[in-house]
């Protein structure tokens, strides 16, 4: 075991491009834990996913040597939607580094991520990366840390991930300022997962954090949250290659296997204890993962419905936050709702089960949880417009709502006001960072967000505006379900919970959409939207008149029936709703509502 | 066993790829840099003929020369041309002209050598929609083409038309067909295109001057009634004839006769078995100069697909088709009506042709026949 005096747990906390990916590289490699030439980028990122996007999902960890210390490296998710990942990442650490973009200064995620650092006790080196930039002003930003986060100026590291500058003297640091755990090695075992992942061959392996007693291969654990009894298997350390160990003791970083079958009972934030002397109490701070943000998911061809429910078991053996069950909708077939963490959280997944498991795949327009209180007393959580209760059985409905802090150079403050005043927003704070940024925190609708509030954040602001979010409870609001009908008949994938006030702009916006995407029939086919019986907006696809292959020669005769072939096969494809035949793509565009 | 033909009906066809000027929708093999190797070209095509002469090709009950421009080649060329085909006496033999091209003297020669019936490409007879489908006329040249045509002597001829170009109106529609019909001799055979746009064409790069579907379907309307009420009546979605006035040639292919083709990309048809030959002259020329096949692929219809086709083309005729060959739906309803036996198309079957099509399916017993 491992003198606890010698061991420096921590963190780097970054905002997304900040350069923490880069920066784990150079610390593997300037501390020999990998050697140059088996150096790749984004070393510790292991998904295709995770380096094409430049961002981490799994949290990872990794023991490196430095001087005669050993500093434990975990790295933590790099979103939003992984906030309490983060905060079991950091609840493993005495410190963290926070590594600010040396041309851009605070951003909204380093702002939140640094506020939990310090909520959690933890030393915070700062560091200010990309020096190399010719863009870079390294005393400007200097000082806005010291304004904003109250870190002095003077302590504040200049480095370059990139070309390595600085790295090692940020390393010293780490080692000076950041203090050791502490932690009594013969106390009752208490530690903490903070993250796992599935792996084929021996199931569950969780990163794991010892913080009293130790973690002897070869015992009983008892896993705290999930009442369930292991025999540890392996305990090890990651250099980043696997190293198994005897045992860990307090203060250590490293994994845990056990033969747990599924991430889902080992979350992060489980406390594992000594099966034969469990501690009376689990370590502070576990949250069931709630999720957030949920969307029909569908196979383009319906005989991949099966492969669809066999990926989706296969992805939650490693992700414990998706959630899903099986429906049916008229216009899509049998597909699954599936329910995410965020925004993020829900096109990673379902990227990953187009490429990974080679699916197609249609999407419904991203929904929340709203939870309907009905006139019989009763309460319903509806995450699909179509179990949405009739209008006359509800006495009133609540809609989950975020907080949301936004961080704006001060140009753009009435645009950002402007936005989320229009996705019903309330204004709780506004604060200058500087003369030039501004941070400003709302109160929005989730259900506002979820539909590219971040495009146009982005957009409206050149790409400066940063954002980060947390959950803020759930409001009684005016809402009412909007269904779309075509030629008279309800299609449940275009139906949507909005507000009142917006349920008109919805269904003519919709409408119109449809009319443009919907291919002429051989007859008129109305679309209307509608409340309850109450047509909101209305809109006709005039049957068409002409379709006819004005030549038919003896040469053209090869070419017209490939051309009828196509449209055969294309027939084949359509989904009928009535009598009206509807091409996949036009669900596929008419659900993508970020025009 | 191959369903019966009559062993009489053959058709030929002669592709002459040759243009002074390549119109904006044209997608057609033809060239306008390759003027210097007319003569070879028709030596080329000739020598084709006369190999499939050797092989026993039985003589040509129709004819017909098209293009490109036949009528560019110089009248001796063309009527050599001409000659080369070996027919019946009673054959239908056509020759595709261009108003600028038509002079007394080539009408005269191709009356010698057989021809009785003249395509004109005229397209439109309104200037601003000539110039919106790229296309150029000599004002006046299709009336001194026609009434050469008349002095000549040909028993009957063909206009072409295209309708929906940008720009075009209505009127300019309406006044093109009173115009053509006034034509004098008056054409007893006129074909009226919806404008096609074909892609690598410079229409199909340019968006603003593709046709609407709706406008088209208004032309065709408006096309249909002045015809008919000239006495010139649909036989095929796009031709309208007097009687005894159809193109024999055309009507021989869409009842599935077989047909030869000779020249560069001409297609050929053989008891189900189509080909068709090597698309550029340069290529073509070479191959049957040094004596290769100027076959360039071929397809073998099964005969399932044999059977379908036949009635996908029959429905575009006024033959129609055996009435079990379409469901009997309410959709159907209006776009096809019964005459005796066959359901034809209506007028506005006739424009939503391409979904009547694919809803046909070819009766048991029309299959047990073929086998």
């Amino acid at each position: 075991m491992v003198d606890i005096a010698k061991i420096r747990n921590f963190s780097i906390i970054s905002h997304v491009d900040h350069g923490k990916s880069t920066l784990s590289d150079r610390i593997l490699e300037l501390t020999g834990a990998v050697d140059a030439r088996d150096m790749r980028e984004q070393y510790l990122d292991s998904m295709d996913i995770e380096r094409e996007r430049g961002i981490t999902i799994k949290a990872q960890n990794v023991r490196v040597h430095w001087r005669d210390h050993i500093l434990h490296l975990i790295d933590t998710p790099g979103h939003v939607d992984f906030g309490y990942e983060v905060s079991r990442s950091l609840a493993a650490c005495e410190g963290v580094v926070l590594l600010v973009d040396a041309s851009q200064g605070i951003e909204a995620q380093t702002l939140a991520n640094c506020y939990l650092a310090i909520e959690n006790d933890l030393e915070i080196v700062a560091a200010l990366n990309k020096i190399d930039l010719p863009a870079a002003d390294p005393d400007r930003y200097a000082a806005e840390i010291e304004r904003v986060l109250g870190l002095p100026a003077k302590d504040v590291l200049r480095i370059s991930a990139k070309t390595g500058e600085g790295v090692d003297a940020l390393l010293d640091q780490v080692v000076a300022r950041i203090p050791p755990p502490e932690g009594d090695p013969d106390a009752a075992l208490r530690a903490l997962i903070f993250d796992s992942y599935y792996d084929q061959y021996r199931g569950v392996v969780s990163a794991i954090r010892v913080v009293d007693g130790t973690l002897r291969s070869g015992t009983k654990v008892r896993f705290f949250q999930a009442s369930t009894t292991h025999d540890v298997e392996e305990v090890g350390v990651r250099t980043p290659v696997p190293v198994p160990v005897d045992a860990l003791g307090p203060g250590e970083v490293g994994y845990l296997a056990a033969g747990v079958r599924n991430v889902g009972e080992a979350r992060s934030g489980e406390t594992v204890t000594d099966a034969a002397r469990p501690v009376a109490e689990a370590l502070p701070g576990y949250r069931h993962p709630k999720p957030m943000v949920f969307c029909g998911l569908y196979p383009v061809d319906g005989d991949e419905f099966p492969d669809l429910r066999e990926a989706l078991e296969k992805l939650q053996l490693n992700d414990a936050s998706i959630t899903y069950q099986p429906e049916t909708s008229t216009a899509l077939g049998f597909g699954f709702r599936c329910g995410f963490l965020g925004l993020l959280h829900m096109e990673i997944v379902r990227e990953r089960l187009e490429r990974e498991f080679d699916l197609s795949l249609i999407a419904t327009a991203p929904s929340v949880a709203y939870v309907a209180h009905l006139t019989n007393g009763d309460v319903e959580e509806v995450d699909n417009p179509s179990s949405m209760p009739p209008q006359q059985n509800i006495a009133d409905i609540e809609e989950p709502l975020l907080k949301i802090t936004i961080l704006t150079p001060a140009e753009y403050t009435g645009t950002v006001m402007e936005l989320c005043q229009t996705r019903r927003g309330r204004l709780e704070r506004m604060q200058y960072l500087s003369a030039e940024r501004l941070e400003l925190v709302y109160v929005l609708p989730l259900a506002e967000v979820v539909v590219d509030f971040f495009d146009q954040l982005k957009g409206k602001t050149k790409g400066y505006a940063s954002l980060d979010y947390e959950p803020a409870g759930l409001e009684t609001s005016d809402l009412v379900k909007v269904d779309i009908l075509l030629n008279g008949q309800p299609v449940d994938a275009f139906s949507s919970i909005v507000h009142r006030s917006k349920a008109d702009e919805y269904g003519r916006k919709m409408a119109q959409k449809l009319r443009e995407l919907i291919p002429r029939q051989l007859f008129d086919v109305p679309i209307q939207a509608a409340i309850g019986g109450r047509i909101i907006a209305r809109e006709t696809v005039k049957a068409k008149r002409k379709d006819v292959l004005a030549k038919c020669y003896g040469g053209d005769i090869s070419r017209k029936n490939k051309l009828l072939d196509k449209q055969k096969a294309g027939k084949k494809r359509m989904k009928s709703i009535g009598r009206v035949e509807i091409p996949q793509e036009a669900f596929v565009s008419a659900l993508r509502l970020d025009d | 066993m191959e369903p019966r033909r009559d062993a009489d009906e053959l058709g030929v066809y002669v592709h002459v790829p040759f243009c002074s000027h390549r119109c904006d929708y044209c997608a057609f093999a033809t060239w306008t840099d390759r003027g210097h190797l007319m003569g070879a070209y028709v030596s080329a095509c000739l020598a084709e003929m006369e190999r499939a002469y050797c092989e026993g090709l039985a003589q040509a009950s129709t004819v017909f020369v098209g293009g490109g421009t036949p009528s560019l080649l110089p009248p001796a060329l063309l009527a050599e041309l001409v000659a080369g085909v070996r027919r019946q006496p009673d054959a239908e033999v056509t020759v595709e002209c261009n108003p600028e091209s038509t002079s007394r003297e080539l009408l005269e020669r191709l009356r010698d050598v057989g021809v009785n019936r003249i395509s004109l490409g005229v397209q439109s007879l309104v200037p601003h929609v000539l110039d919106g489908l790229g296309r150029r006329q000599v004002p006046g040249a299709v009336a001194r083409a026609v009434e050469l045509i008349g002095e000549v002597g040909f028993p009957t001829f063909n206009v072409d038309l295209v309708y929906g170009g940008a720009g075009e109106t209505d009127e300019d529609w309406r006044a093109t067909l009173d115009a053509v019909l006034h034509l004098d001799p008056a054409p007893p055979h006129v074909s009226a295109y919806a404008l096609t746009v074909e892609a690598g064409t410079p229409l199909a790069r340019d968006r603003a001057r593709h046709p609407d579907d709706d406008v088209q379907a208004d032309r065709y309307v408006m096309a249909d009634e002045v015809l008919a009420a000239a006495g010139l009546s649909w036989y095929e979605l796009s031709n309208f004839a007097r009687p005894g006035h159809s193109c024999r040639h055309n009507l021989a292919c869409w009842r599935q006769a077989d047909f030869r083709g000779f020249g560069c990309a001409a297609h050929s048809h053989a008891a189900g078995r189509r080909s068709w030959n090597i698309r550029s002259i340069d290529r073509y020329v070479a191959a049957v100069a040094n004596g290769s096949c100027p076959t360039a692929g071929e397809e073998v219809l099964s005969r399932e697909r044999q059977a379908l086709e036949r009635l996908e083309l029959a429905l575009r005729t006024s033959d129609g088709v055996p009435a079990e060959c379409l469901p009997a739906t309410p959709e159907m309803d209006g776009l096809v009506e019964r005459r005796g036996d066959v359901l034809v198309l209506t007028r506005r079957g006739r424009l939503l042709a391409n979904e009547v099509t694919l809803r046909l399916s070819v009766p048991g017993t029309t299959l047990a026949h073929l086998g």
